[in-house]
């Protein structure tokens, strides 16, 4: 009996104006999958992570989250899932603690909060409040939280935006733990990643858009 | 403290106002600087006073609150936390519940405690004062609610205050009507709990359906 994916979608597809983003969506992910989304600016990369955390409802087309149809189980599949935008969630009258505790599991402890911070860079900032950090370390608060998560399935738009190089390989060796773990990673990004195994899925722009242009 | 459920988001706003407390007390500071100018470009005399307070007060309760939805989840939608809320595992309009409670906290009720104040100085009659407090209290919680709903529709205007306030205002009339009323039968010296419970009626109503008009505004204006 052929293995069940832990995420399959199957011709996703989203329509916006009357304009059509992309050509239908259809792929599987497994657990240890990384996949890379690719394709030009405005092509419909956050689109398409958004319409897989289900802030977006897609026009047609479905996901299925161990099987099952995401609008079945959809408490279930948004407790197994984390998302990081481009907007990185972080308030900026909050300490880099605080911040990282509101988007924690309310079961990480004060020093597993302290260790995620350390792990990014951040020690010796815990308390400084946000508004006096750099765009780079307002990234990496946001990021702090791939090392309290508990969710299986991470969803990250442009994860390595302001990052620096040193920054990117903590990152990525986080990344490798997860999917050795069992999790599996879908990220947009321009950059190669340095990791074994890295599916590429290119977003097709509709041949609407290509008329219109 | 997780970004889960009604308290979290209670607290956290709750914390965020305290970090900006300026801008948490502007409200309040509308609300006292108004009345002060109000005996001077009015008229100093007591009894013409009185006749207006009930209604001025209430109308600058009203602008008050007004003054500070706008606020509600624009910076939540600004740094992306609005998202993080539409897709926590969560019923959504619990978190919306705990962030108009917050708000109620930070603008309806200062304005409540510092009511009695602005009351003596617009020489409220004495009788009057605890069915001030008592509609005040009552009556911003509603427009809190209310503004939510306004608030969540215009998130994503960048410059949403002016529809903000054709929108909202509409559904602020009838608690400006049975608030003021609440204090003018006192004032009048009849029964004051009338006006007062059908207030309450409407925060009943309010509570119970506001949150889930907001959680479905968010939701639409998130979707595009």
């Amino acid at each position: 009996m052929p293995k069940t994916p832990l995420l399959s979608v199957d011709r996703l597809f989203f329509e916006r104006d009357d304009c059509n983003i992309f050509e239908p969506a259809s792929f599987n992910v497994e657990a240890g999958d990384i996949v890379q989304i690719e394709g030009p600016n405005g092509a419909g990369k956050t689109t398409l992570l958004r319409l897989l955390t289900s802030a977006l409802q897609p026009t047609s087309g479905s996901i299925l989250f161990s099987g099952e149809n995401i609008t079945d189980c959809h408490y279930e599949y948004l407790a197994s899932l984390l998302y990081i935008g481009h907007q990185p969630a972080v308030k900026m009258t909050l300490s880099a603690e605080e911040n990282l505790r509101w988007m924690s599991p309310a079961t990480t402890s004060a020093p597993e909060i302290d260790a995620a911070l350390a792990e990014v860079g951040l020690r010796g900032y815990e308390d400084v409040p946000c508004y006096s950090l750099s765009a780079g370390q307002h990234r990496r608060v946001a990021l702090a939280r791939l090392f309290t998560t508990e969710a299986k399935i991470w969803f990250l738009d442009e994860p390595f935006t302001a990052i620096d190089k040193q920054g990117v390989d903590i990152l990525q060796a986080r990344m490798g733990s997860h999917l050795a773990a069992g999790g599996c990673i879908l990220l947009s990004t321009h950059q190669d990643l340095a990791m074994d195994k890295v599916r590429k899925y290119s977003i097709e722009p509709h041949s609407d858009r290509e008329q219109q242009q | 403290m997780s970004n889960i459920g009604f308290t979290a988001y209670l607290k956290r706003d709750l914390l965020l106002s305290y970090r900006r407390l300026g801008e948490a007390a502007s409200p309040l500071m509308f609300f006292l600087l108004v009345s002060i100018l109000i005996p001077l470009g009015v008229s100093p005399d007591p009894e013409r006073l009185a006749e207006l307070a009930p209604g001025m007060m209430w109308v600058m309760a009203l602008l008050a609150t007004l003054l500070s939805t706008e606020g509600l989840f624009a910076t939540d939608h600004q740094d992306g936390s609005l998202e993080q809320m539409l897709i926590a595992p969560q019923l959504l309009a619990l978190p919306v519940l705990g962030k108009v409670t917050a708000h109620w906290l930070v603008t309806g009720l200062p304005l409540t405690m510092v009511s009695p104040l602005i009351g003596l100085m617009l020489s409220l009659p004495p009788v009057a004062m605890v069915p001030m407090m008592a509609s005040l209290a009552v009556g911003t919680a509603c427009l809190s609610l209310i503004g939510a709903v306004g608030a969540a529709l215009t998130v994503s205007l960048r410059k949403g205050g002016l529809l903000l306030s054709i929108l909202v205002i509409p559904l602020y009339i009838p608690v400006i009507i049975f608030g003021s009323a609440a204090v003018q039968t006192a004032v009048d010296g009849f029964n004051w709990l009338g006006p007062l419970a059908i207030l309450a009626a409407m925060l009943c109503a309010a509570i119970a359906l506001c949150p889930l008009a907001i959680a479905g505004a968010l939701r639409l204006v998130s979707s595009n």
